[in-house]
């Protein structure tokens, strides 16, 4: 970390991971018939690839440069936007097609619409699953690593020097705090660290983390609350009246 | 009822050797037969530090590996009868030691003896997880400074996880022998105190051995420093924490520093 203080406060760039839910097409050959088929359906409920990211399945077919080409024309005059293919033959993306993906992991069947629910708006992909807090009755010992990224963890002893608690959202640690406490890693900016003791390596939140030697020493080895406040990283003491 | 007993740290150069002799010649002493292991394959000190690397043929290589049985590298101890050394090969490496063959030769141990102690290798990679694998009870030797507190969190950790009793859901028992505290030291801040690396570390401390020239003098000519001056301070503490394994209760001692040459005088003329 390089802050000097003389320069006018900038927040730092960030990286940050975040996973949506994306409709797969997978188109069947004859693309001719397919499309018709896609008409129909959106013929019974006009609106459901408004503003639903789609990706492009070609595992079933074998395409050449100019066919994708065509079929993401086609497509795009049924106001449907590829975000990405998957499953292309090598060599036949390149610039003006949507770019590759890979990795994607199945997350069940979107359901088709109906005639009745035909009107019925885009719905957000999934659910978020219930938060769940980790309770750990023993310390984290040094070189450990405690992961736990649906939810808050509670730690009933110290954490030491060189271990570390990562959690999707807040972490209470009801000892010392010696090692590094990461909050908020699944994109949660509300997250906090709680903690008796303050004597961290390094606390972050949502991306931002600070090191020891850029936290304010006025807080050594006190009760402690870490907050993200404005994209900073703000202390405070616990037991002030 | 055997119990295995592992010395450990992470560190090297906190004491383990030394502890691991000490302990074993002082529960030897109180009358239970006991036998110390060196884990440490291919820098053992052991033998050096009991006096017995005259005497080594056979080691626990070669029962790992079936060359020699148990009692043909068993080294007994010429002071003590009920003391027993099963010394590391020099030549070999740690990769030398096969899983089945250290559980074998640890039950063939259990059977014959009332405490088994095994002297850890530093380090966390696998002689040091081999040492601690099989243990009941562990010693977690410490010296007063960060570095060394570090790693034997590290090692609790280990134990918390590696070993045969925590792989069944059961768990090691774990004492702290705190080694070369020096009371003018810690009074000056030069050093943690012992509160604070008992709270880092938190488990029951067991002892706390003073920095003592007689730990030194001890190993120079290759005796338990409990045998060897069974008076001195370090000795006394080694005593007293064999007797708190074995489940008595002793008062724990803290080591202090006397004040200045007056107050010996006055101390020698009281006595």
């Amino acid at each position: 970390m390089t802050q000097t203080s003389a320069r006018p406060a900038r927040p730092p760039i960030r990286f940050r991971g975040r996973s949506f839910m994306a409709t797969v097409l997978a188109p069947l050959p004859p693309v001719a018939d397919w499309l018709a088929e896609l008409d129909a359906v959106k013929a019974r409920a006009p609106s459901f690839f408004a503003g639903r990211p789609v990706i492009l399945d070609l595992a079933g077919l074998r395409l050449t440069r100019e066919d994708l080409e065509e079929l993401v024309a086609d497509l795009g005059q049924r106001s449907i936007t590829i975000l990405g293919v998957e499953g292309a033959p090598e060599g036949v993306l390149g610039p003006g097609l949507p770019p590759a993906l890979s990795g994607g992991r199945p997350s069940g069947e979107v359901p088709a619409p109906d005639a009745e629910t035909a009107p019925e708006p885009a719905t957000p992909a999934a659910p978020p699953p219930p938060a769940r807090s980790l309770i750990l009755d023993a310390p984290v010992r040094s070189g450990q690593t405690i992961l736990h990224t649906e939810g808050d963890v509670v730690v009933m002893g110290a954490v030491a020097s060189g271990a570390e608690v990562i959690a999707g959202g807040s972490i209470h640690i009801y000892g010392t705090l010696r090692g590094r406490a990461v909050a908020g890693v699944s994109g949660n900016p509300q997250a906090r660290i709680w903690c008796r003791r303050f004597e961290p390596e390094l606390v972050a939140i949502d991306g931002l983390y600070k090191a020891a030697d850029d936290l304010d020493p006025a807080f050594q080895g006190q009760a402690v609350e870490v907050r993200l406040v404005d994209d900073a990283i703000l202390l405070a003491k616990l037991d002030r009246a | 009822m055997a119990k295995v007993l592992v010395v450990t740290s992470g560190k090297g150069g906190v004491g383990k050797t030394t502890t691991t002799a000490a302990l074993g010649a002082a529960l030897a002493q109180g009358g239970s037969s006991v036998c110390v292991v060196d884990f440490d394959v291919g820098l053992r000190n052991l033998d050096l530090i009991m006096g017995a690397e005259r005497r080594v043929v056979y080691d626990l290589i070669n029962v790992v590996n079936g060359d020699a049985k148990l009692p043909q590298a068993l080294i007994k101890d010429k002071r003590l009868d009920t003391l027993h050394l099963l010394p590391a090969s020099q030549t070999r490496d740690k990769d030398a030691l096969t899983d089945e063959g250290v559980s074998r030769v640890m039950e063939e141990l259990r059977e014959k003896f009332d405490w088994v102690i095994c002297d850890s290798p530093a380090g966390i990679e696998r002689g040091a997880q081999l040492a601690m694998r099989h243990a009941d009870v562990a010693v977690v030797v410490t010296n007063p400074e960060v570095s060394s507190v570090r790693d034997s969190d590290r090692i609790i950790g280990l134990l918390d996880s590696k070993t045969v009793k925590a792989e069944k859901g059961e768990s090691v028992e774990k004492h702290l022998i705190l080694t070369r505290y020096d009371p003018a030291r810690a009074d000056r801040g030069d050093m943690l105190k012992t509160e604070d690396v008992l709270e880092i570390l938190s488990i029951p401390l067991l002892a706390i051995i003073p920095e003592s020239q007689e730990v030194l003098k001890a190993s120079n000519v290759g005796c338990p420093v409990t045998l060897n001056n069974p008076l001195c301070a370090p000795a006394r503490a080694y005593a007293d924490a064999a007797r708190r394994l074995k489940g008595e209760t002793v008062p724990m001692a803290m080591p202090t520093e006397r004040k200045s040459f007056l107050d010996k005088i006055f101390m020698r003329r009281a006595a």
